[in-house]
């Protein structure tokens, strides 16, 4: 039981969103977007959240979108990742999303929901990271497009009473060869040690992790490490775990030096998927 | 208004109901209608013992508001009325202590429903929201795969 009352809004556009979190929160309200709740719902439970207002996005005709127009696939913040995996517009994404929680879960945890969590794994921003996608948020200066990386850069970057509308891939990376792994310490279910996806453009691979730092990220001198020429398979792979550009994470899952010794044979499969092992 | 009176279809039914906007659906179903089927478990969508089925697909009714849930077609266990999955779990002895079986059966039979040719990695998928403490996984498997079959 959820300690605590508050008040619900399910507004139908993103003005009408955007109008009550300015008046809610001038009323001290604390007001919260609420896309698929689960996290909010089971934080507040154990009192570790609070609000008096949440605003319910999933009504917004915008933040459910879930097609294609022309060489644009157009993914709205308040789709549950069940239905984006039905739809399969984005075989990366589908899979990766395959492996958050459980099926019934994500029949209620959406897009944005995951992307916007408190939680370091998020991996759902990742086929995003890969393919260069456009952000779409909604705030006092209206709707604002920009790419993923300024969206998402360690932390969710959101101005107060801004919130995440949509995704926008282009068609490419849509069909593009790719490739997802989550690597857990034991079993196929809880949290995971790492999760690595992977996407080729262009004859290059791109490669993005969750669980190894306590953000999601997508890491440019690891991939040029991977990608290097007449390079022997190992080499890369170590190469690429010498440069990971953030502190990695040491838990009951797994030390920061198991999560290394994880990551180089994960790459190494990375590659060898990808079709570009280099010389023995 | 942190709370209001709202209208609900269970089971076939119609409920007007006094809820907080910070009830679950668990909480308002058991609580207020009556139907006991869905059972409180971890409350922390980790269970599946309170899945119910909304609009079509399973949900963990400890995951989702009452509020969220106004106006849309819910269905619990005592919906079922002696379906075929719930035969199935008698006959294949699918449970012991039979705390998680009307979440099982509520996932069962939307698969059955949605996916009637379901293959065995989809089937697991599906089967893996679920716990049962007793470890009735064999049987449960069982007990799904012979209502599978007699779709095919
Ligand atoms: S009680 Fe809802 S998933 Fe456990
Ligand atoms: S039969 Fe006891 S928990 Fe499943």
């Amino acid at each position: 039981m959820i300690p605590f009352d508050f008040e619900y809004y399910k507004p139908s556009s993103i003005s009408e969103a955007v109008e009550l979190h300015r008046q809610l929160d001038e009323a001290g309200k604390k007001p919260v977007y609420y896309s698929g709740g689960t996290e909010i719902i089971t934080l507040s439970r154990l009192n570790l959240f609070y609000t008096e207002a949440v605003i319910d996005i999933k009504g917004i005709p915008e933040c459910c979108l879930c097609e294609k127009e022309g060489t644009r696939l157009h993914l709205g913040a308040g789709l549950p990742l069940a239905e984006i995996e039905r739809a399969d517009y984005f075989p990366l994404l589908t899979v990766t999303s395959k492996d958050i929680a459980d099926n019934t879960a994500r029949m209620k945890i959406t897009l944005g929901g995951n992307v916007c969590s408190e939680l370091i794994y998020r991996e759902a921003i990742l086929p995003f990271l890969l393919s260069d996608s456009q952000v779409v948020t909604a705030g006092a200066s209206g709707e604002v497009s920009r790419p993923v990386n300024e969206f998402f850069n360690k932390e969710i970057v959101l101005e107060k009473g801004e919130f995440l509308v949509r995704f926008i891939t282009e068609e490419r990376f849509l069909r593009a060869p790719y490739f997802h792994t989550k690597r857990r310490k034991q079993w196929n279910t809880g949290y995971p040690l790492i999760t690595v996806a992977a996407l080729q453009e262009e004859g290059k691979t791109r490669t993005a992790y969750s669980g190894l730092s306590p953000f999601p990220f997508r890491s440019r001198i690891m991939e040029e490490s991977l990608n290097r020429d007449n390079t022997p398979l190992r080499r890369k792979a170590e190469q690429a775990v010498n440069n990971i550009p953030h502190e990695i994470i040491s838990d009951s899952e797994g030390s920061a030096e198991y999560r290394k010794f994880v990551l180089k044979n994960v790459l190494m499969d990375v590659m060898t998927r990808m079709g570009r092992r280099g010389p023995e | 208004m942190t709370g209001r009176a709202a209208h609900f279809h269970i089971n076939g039914e119609e409920y007007n109901i006094y809820i907080r906007n910070a009830d679950t659906l668990l909480y308002v179903i058991r609580g207020k209608t009556g139907f006991t089927g869905a059972k409180p478990g971890c409350l922390n969508g980790d269970c599946g013992a309170c899945t119910v089925i909304v609009n079509g697909w399973p949900v963990k009714s400890c995951l989702m508001l009452a509020v969220e849930a106004e106006g849309e077609e819910i269905i619990t266990a005592e919906g079922l009325h002696g379906s075929e999955i719930q035969k199935a779990f008698v006959k294949y002895f699918a449970f012991q202590c039979g705390y998680c079986t009307p979440g099982y059966i509520m996932n069962c039979q939307t698969l059955i429903t949605q996916y009637p040719e379901a293959d065995r990695n989809k089937i697991k998928e599906w089967l893996d929201s679920n716990i049962c403490r007793c470890t009735s996984y064999e049987e449960i498997e069982q007990a799904l795969y012979s209502v599978l079959r007699q779709h095919r």
